[in-house]
């Protein structure tokens, strides 16, 4: 036997089951720490995508158990629409399962490996098999497998299959054993903190090894699913041109219009003149060549953008400040979503948001939270596009410092929403270098900037103000002490003076040769809303302006006025009365207010 | 103005200050006083008095700001101080304020030249001099030699005095407050003030005063108040006509103006402290020329001070342009003791004698 015999006979196949037992790294399973957070990633994305389709607002448990030295069990549990029996064992037994692959659409999973790569990873390392119990509906009962993975010809194995009674009407839940650590605990929480920000409509509990984490919603609004498209001609690859043609009975003309987003009758004719081919042909009949021709002509004609609105489903500004207020206590948080935009056929949106102060760490790198299809990207941050981009901004014209990233209490949030996130690896950890993506993110950064460089001004010069006010007020009685001294009076109240400094609303009562005069002074920036109450033995039949309502209380009457005032302004009063009684003053917040009494 | 009659206003002015910050802060107003802006381009002729006051500009200082609430508290303090100064009859020097404010804690001064100004305010606030708040200046007045017989009161009671028979080579020394001083009688038909010592002695010692019926005055330089005062009293109450005897440089034409017209740190005071009908009688810039007077070149600090000169207000006038003008030209400066390169008695015999009667003063 030669030497190339002998090596055709130990070639074979190998199934993909087992070519990724070979590169678990490639899967996200290239530690045992990062085994579960690539784990509960999937299973939550999956739960999540699910709850989307359904039209169903997420409710997802997360636990994760130690059972043993090194061995943990993870389960996640969601109240989605539930996976039918039949299909139970290939969605999570048989890697590359999936019903998004070939759907032109925003989602967070698409190649159907994460969850069945991590019963893959059970089994290789603990050897037991996942337990799935789902359940589609009331109507329906609940079933419950135990699965494993047959490596060699990468099918599911059913160890265990039964009806059960369970208490969800609808959901599904996974559990799987692995060895693994909680080294990243850290980490997996950032990840669950930050699918919370970017998917404010789910609530997430997750039980820890006995840490309860929870997530609560912060809006009520389902989330629609986008829609799949039809490939966009700027889009598409000849290998794919070449199947959907194969399969396809139509004409070329009718084949390019239904086939293909945004291809009308005219750019039909435009790419069938170009490709001088007949516009009468089948497309089965195709040769590669001429395959080639058209492909390039369908990639030279101008073709309409894809319709993105229908696709692709970004979170929207107004949700990703929601998602942020309710994480974290921010000063300052600004969101913006751009204008849907084309990378080789595919369409994509770029949304962000900048957030400043709070709680967030004053020194060091700001906090970056990356995501592609409202998934976070934890790993690899030094590789994404998104991080590069940042980085290319320079942020010290928004006076913020700078090392690559800005430093400082500043967060920043990105995320790029596309039918087909290039991202590095399938792992899925950064998103891939870009123009176009990368352009989108330097402006929507530039734009934020300029936000919170505003914001910080204005602090700053607010800052300065009551700094100063500080100053003055500090100042201010011993003038009078020294003043009053010197005219050899009592001193002078100076509370008011200060209130006025400090932007108070200052409300006083005097009264002068049987005038009782009530003023309230705005000397806050807004305008307020006060009602002025004055109780005395004065009926203020007299009053200017009238009363809104006077009321009898015993020998006093309780007087009531209501007022807007405006900024630097001031309202008045008067009535002829003793001045005796009480002045109380309502509709504004008492940290803002002075009521002084000068009568009393 | 009897000096009760005088303690009891200066103490009502200042209690008007303290007055109307009471009330202001009473009233919920943030206390602020106003100045006029103590600048050259604020300041414009008074035709009624003939001199350069304060024009209607002002500054306002409010303690709305850190700084303005510092100034006012300051203030305060400096009127309180002087208002017991005066119900004490006690007197101080403003360095002597200046030491004093160390007591103050906040308020005290950080350098001599705040509580100045701070002086300077009070004085335009009041409309009376520093000496009425019983601060003393601290510089002497200058020197009188010549037919003239004062009553002076002093510490240790009335002192008559004839500034020629009565005093030695240096003359009569004016006292700091000149409102202690009285005139009784004179022999004099003008008054002639020099800038330096040298050609006050020279004047003395060649008899100038008793041949041209002079009064001599001894400016020492920039003039102390209490001389500006003298020089003025002697031309308002005794008739007598003013000339100025200065060097020929741009410092000294300043000193002239600050006599003739007012000063620009003063010009609140200027209506008791200038004499508008005081003359300059030389070293001219044209004299340098004329007598070919020796002469140093000009520094380019004195051609700066030329140039200030000429956008000065006070020195608006065709004869200083011409001469101011020229002096740029001719690139130098004399000193008033250059005649004597033409023999001692020049001066006297030669061209005080020709400069007074071209003025019509003898």
């Amino acid at each position: 036997m030669d030497l190339a015999e002998e090596l055709a006979s130990k070639q074979r196949s190998i199934s993909v089951a087992e070519f990724f037992e070979k590169n678990k790294h490639l899967l996200g399973f290239d530690s045992p720490t990062r085994g579960i957070i690539t784990t509960i990633k999937e299973a939550v994305d999956n739960s999540l995508d699910a709850c989307e389709e359904a039209e169903i607002l997420p409710d997802i448990y997360v636990g994760i158990k130690k059972t043993d030295k090194d061995v943990f069990r993870i389960i996640v549990e969601d109240n989605g629409p539930g996976i039918t029996p039949a299909q139970v064992p290939f969605v999570f037994g048989k890697l590359l399962y999936g019903s998004r692959f070939h759907q032109i659409r925003q989602s967070r999973g698409q190649q159907g490996i994460g969850i069945s790569a991590a019963v893959l990873y059970a089994q290789l390392t603990t050897g037991i098999p996942a337990v799935v119990t789902s359940r589609t509906g009331h109507k329906n009962p609940a079933y419950r497998f135990e699965l494993l993975i047959k490596t060699e010809t990468n099918e599911p194995e059913i160890v265990k299959e039964e009806e059960i009674v369970w208490d969800r009407m609808h959901g599904t839940r996974i559990e799987i054993e692995f060895k693994s650590s909680l080294a990243a605990k850290k980490r997996l929480l950032d990840y669950l903190r930050y699918t919370s920000v970017v998917n404010p409509h789910a609530r997430i509990r997750a039980d820890i090894d006995g840490d309860l984490h929870n997530f609560e919603r912060a809006s009520d609004e389902v989330i629609i699913a986008p829609k799949a498209i039809a490939p966009h001609p700027h889009g598409i690859e000849l290998g794919l041109l070449k199947r959907m043609a194969a399969l396809s009975d139509k004409s070329l003309k009718e084949f390019l219009i239904d086939g293909f987003s945004r291809v009308g009758d005219k750019n039909a004719d435009e790419i069938i003149a170009i490709s001088g081919l007949k516009q009468t042909r089948k497309t089965s009949g195709l040769k590669i060549e001429e395959l080639k021709s058209l492909l390039s002509a369908m990639q030279t004609v101008s073709v309409p953008p894809p319709p993105a609105s229908q696709c692709l489903s970004p979170i929207g500004e107004e949700m990703i400040i929601k998602g942020i207020d309710k994480e974290f206590e921010l000063d300052f948080v600004k969101a913006k979503t751009r204008k849907s935009q084309v990378f080789s056929g595919n369409p994509f949106i770029i949304e962000a948001a900048i957030g400043y102060g709070g709680k967030l760490e004053s020194e060091g790198s700001a906090t970056l939270m990356r995501f592609a299809n409202r998934v976070p990207l934890l790993y690899q941050q030094g590789a994404c596009a998104i991080t590069n981009a940042v980085s290319q901004v320079n942020w010290r014209s928004y006076n913020l410092s700078q090392q690559g990233i800005p430093t400082g209490p500043v967060m920043i949030l990105v995320h790029v929403a596309s039918t087909n996130v290039p991202f590095t690896s399938e792992s899925k950890d950064a998103v891939a270098a870009i123009d176009e993506i990368e352009k989108e993110i330097i402006l929507v950064m530039q734009d934020l900037g300029r936000e919170l460089k505003n914001f910080l001004s204005r602090r700053d010069k607010n800052k300065q103000e009551e700094e100063r006010a500080r100053a003055v007020c500090s100042l201010l009685p011993d003038i009078a002490a020294k003043v009053s001294e010197i005219v050899e009076k009592p001193a002078p109240d100076t509370a008011p003076l200060e209130a006025q400094i400090m932007r108070k609303v200052v409300a006083k009562k005097q009264t002068i040769n049987g005038i009782v005069e009530i003023t309230v002074s705005n000397h806050t920036r807004s305008p307020v809303s006060v009602t002025v109450y004055n109780m005395s033995e004065g009926s203020a039949v007299d009053a200017k302006p009238k009363t809104d309502f006077t009321d009898v209380i015993g020998n006093e009457y309780n007087k009531l006025w209501k007022a807007d005032i405006e900024p630097e302004s001031a309202w008045k009063a008067t009535y002829s009365g003793t001045g005796s009684g009480t002045l109380d003053i309502r509709g504004v917040d008492e940290k803002k207010l002075v009521v002084v009494d000068l009568d009393a | 103005m009897l000096k009760k009659e005088l303690d009891e206003e200066a103490t009502k002015r200042l209690k008007g200050i303290a007055g109307k910050w009471y009330d202001q802060i009473s009233s919920a107003t943030i206390p602020y006083i106003s100045l006029p802006t103590r600048t050259k381009k604020n300041i414009e002729y008074d035709e009624k008095s003939e001199v350069w006051k304060y024009g209607s500009r002002e500054t306002l200082r409010s303690a709305s700001s850190a700084k303005g609430a510092m100034h006012l508290l300051k203030m305060a303090h400096v009127v309180g101080f002087l208002k017991n100064q005066i119900a004490d009859n006690r007197s101080s020097t403003l360095r002597e304020m200046y030491y004093i404010s160390e007591g103050w804690k906040r308020a005290k001064f950080s350098a001599q030249d705040e509580s100045n100004m701070l002086v300077e305010d009070l004085e335009i606030v009041t409309e009376l001099s520093r000496e009425a708040f019983h601060l003393r200046p601290e510089e002497d007045g200058a020197s009188v030699y010549g037919s003239l017989r004062i009553k002076e009161q002093t510490r240790r009671g009335e002192r008559i005095i004839h500034c020629r028979e009565d005093v030695g080579e240096a003359g009569y020394p004016i006292p700091s407050n000149v409102d202690n001083l009285e005139f009784i009688d004179h022999d004099a038909k003008f008054v002639i003030a020099m800038e330096t010592g040298g050609m006050y002695a020279r004047l003395m010692e060649n008899g100038f005063d008793e041949e041209y019926d002079a009064i001599l005055l001894h400016l020492k330089g920039q003039p102390a108040r209490s001389t500006r005062r003298v020089l003025k009293r002697l031309n308002a109450e005794l008739g007598l006509p003013v000339v100025i005897f200065t060097d020929g440089d741009p410092w000294s034409y300043r000193i002239f103006a600050s006599v003739a017209y007012g000063s620009i740190k003063a010009a609140h005071m200027s209506e008791i402290l200038a004499t508008p009908g005081a003359q300059f009688i030389g070293v001219q810039p044209s004299d340098i020329s004329n007598y070919d007077l020796p002469a140093d070149k000009l520094t380019e600090g004195d051609i700066a001070a030329l140039k200030a000169e000429l956008t000065d207000p006070r020195f608006d006038t065709e004869y200083w342009r011409k001469e101011i003008n020229l002096q740029l030209k001719l690139g130098v400066k004399s000193e008033q003791q250059a005649f004597a390169s033409r023999g001692l008695d020049f001066v006297t015999k030669e061209y005080l004698p020709a400069r007074l009667s071209e003025m019509g003063v003898i």
